[in-house]
């Protein structure tokens, strides 16, 4: 059986059907977001790279923000025919990859990403099902739309599957 | 009107490149210097590039690389970050320390070296704004990551991506007989200091 390799890039959301996989690469203090819905094989994942859209004026691409992204890509899987009661969510990223004590208020970006998705989660009431966060290291994220694995690679730790 | 990233053109494309060419001949010599021997350079290349589009650039999301990250403060701030390909990282222990790096992900004192190098290569660019701009600049210590490329550049990329969709790019060769090492700088001033310094450098004539 062939799967077809979907790239979600950064700031970008993509949708999938079975035997679909959706994949994104070096994650760091950027969160992967999945959603799927198992009984009908229909998952999403969206690359945010920023907390809130509300927060700054330079805006308009929505699956760049937490909050925007997660409302889109929501939308987009309803419409493919994904029940929002059966969805569940995998998260994955939000990294610091640098050390440095001043400003942190950007350099802990990964950490507010991670809660900005969790809120917004919570908001919609979609359970976590699995979570890879935080740390120093870059990860890269791939789905399965067949069984809902998520797989997590990271550089010289392996491979891990939630 | 504030200053934009889009205004980015023309002049103040060409005040940047010198700097960054006087910067890069700076950190050739002080490459030299710590390491006893010849330096070359080739003249270094700037580009004004799409945030979400520099990790294409850099040859991939999942290729590893050195980013030794550094913050400036003061009259100016904003951070900058070198990346070195594995590579030219290679290349750069090689010379310091006579032997290639055993391990992938380097001992100790082989990151401390980077983290050094990353200092000087760094303050010699803060230098050269410094002195051609008569702005007060100090740096903060450099932070280094191994990892890839996507996760390293995602921090710029965030940086930045609250404010602008573009990104600067300096790109220098340097090279020391057979070994070459490529140094990638993203230079990111927050936009309040762009002004601040094409200002003192006497080019910004809006106002």
């Amino acid at each position: 059986m062939n799967n077809n390799v979907i790239k979600v890039g950064m700031a970008e959301y993509k949708t999938g059907k079975e035997n679909d996989v959706l994949i994104t690469l070096g994650l760091g203090s950027c969160v992967g977001i999945v959603l799927y819905d198992k009984f009908r094989k229909i998952g999403g994942m969206a690359h945010i790279m920023l907390p809130s859209s509300k927060e700054i004026k330079n805006n308009s691409n929505k699956a760049k923000f937490a909050d925007t992204a997660l409302e889109e890509l929501l939308k987009e899987l309803i419409k493919m025919g994904a029940s929002k009661s059966s969805l569940i969510a995998k998260i994955a990223g939000g990294a610091q990859m640098f050390n440095i004590s001043i400003k942190s208020n950007t350099l802990n970006i990964g950490k507010r990403n991670v809660i900005a998705v969790k809120e917004k989660l919570s908001e919609y009431r979609i359970a976590i099902k699995g979570e890879d966060v935080l740390g120093n290291h870059g990860r890269t994220i791939e789905f399965n739309c067949n069984n809902g694995e998520l797989s997590i690679k990271t550089i010289g730790k392996g491979k891990k599957i939630i | 009107m504030g200053f934009q990233i889009n205004d980015l053109k023309g002049i103040y494309i060409d005040v940047l490149k010198e700097i960054g060419n006087i910067g890069a001949g700076n950190a050739a010599t002080s490459l030299s210097k710590m390491i006893n021997t010849k330096v070359d350079m080739e003249v270094p290349s700037i580009e004004i590039l799409d945030t979400e589009r520099i990790v294409e650039i850099l040859g991939g999301e999942e290729l590893i690389v050195v980013g030794v990250y550094i913050s400036f403060f003061k009259d100016i701030n904003g951070t900058m970050l070198l990346i070195l390909d594995k590579e030219s990282s290679d290349n750069l222990l090689k010379i310091l320390f006579g032997k290639k790096p055993e391990n992938e992900f380097y001992n100790d004192m082989e990151i401390s070296a980077l983290q050094e190098i990353g200092n000087i290569l760094s303050s010699s660019y803060i230098n050269s704004i410094s002195a051609f701009s008569n702005l007060k600049i100090n740096i903060s210590v450099p932070s280094v990551s191994i990892d890839m490329a996507g996760s390293i550049l995602s921090v710029p990329a965030i940086e930045y991506g609250q404010i602008s969709d573009k990104i600067i790019l300096i790109e220098n060769k340097l090279k020391e007989g057979n070994n070459e090492i490529v140094g990638k700088f993203f230079l990111m001033p927050d936009i309040d200091s762009y002004r601040v310094l094409f200002k003192s450098l006497g080019v910004l004539i809006d106002e």
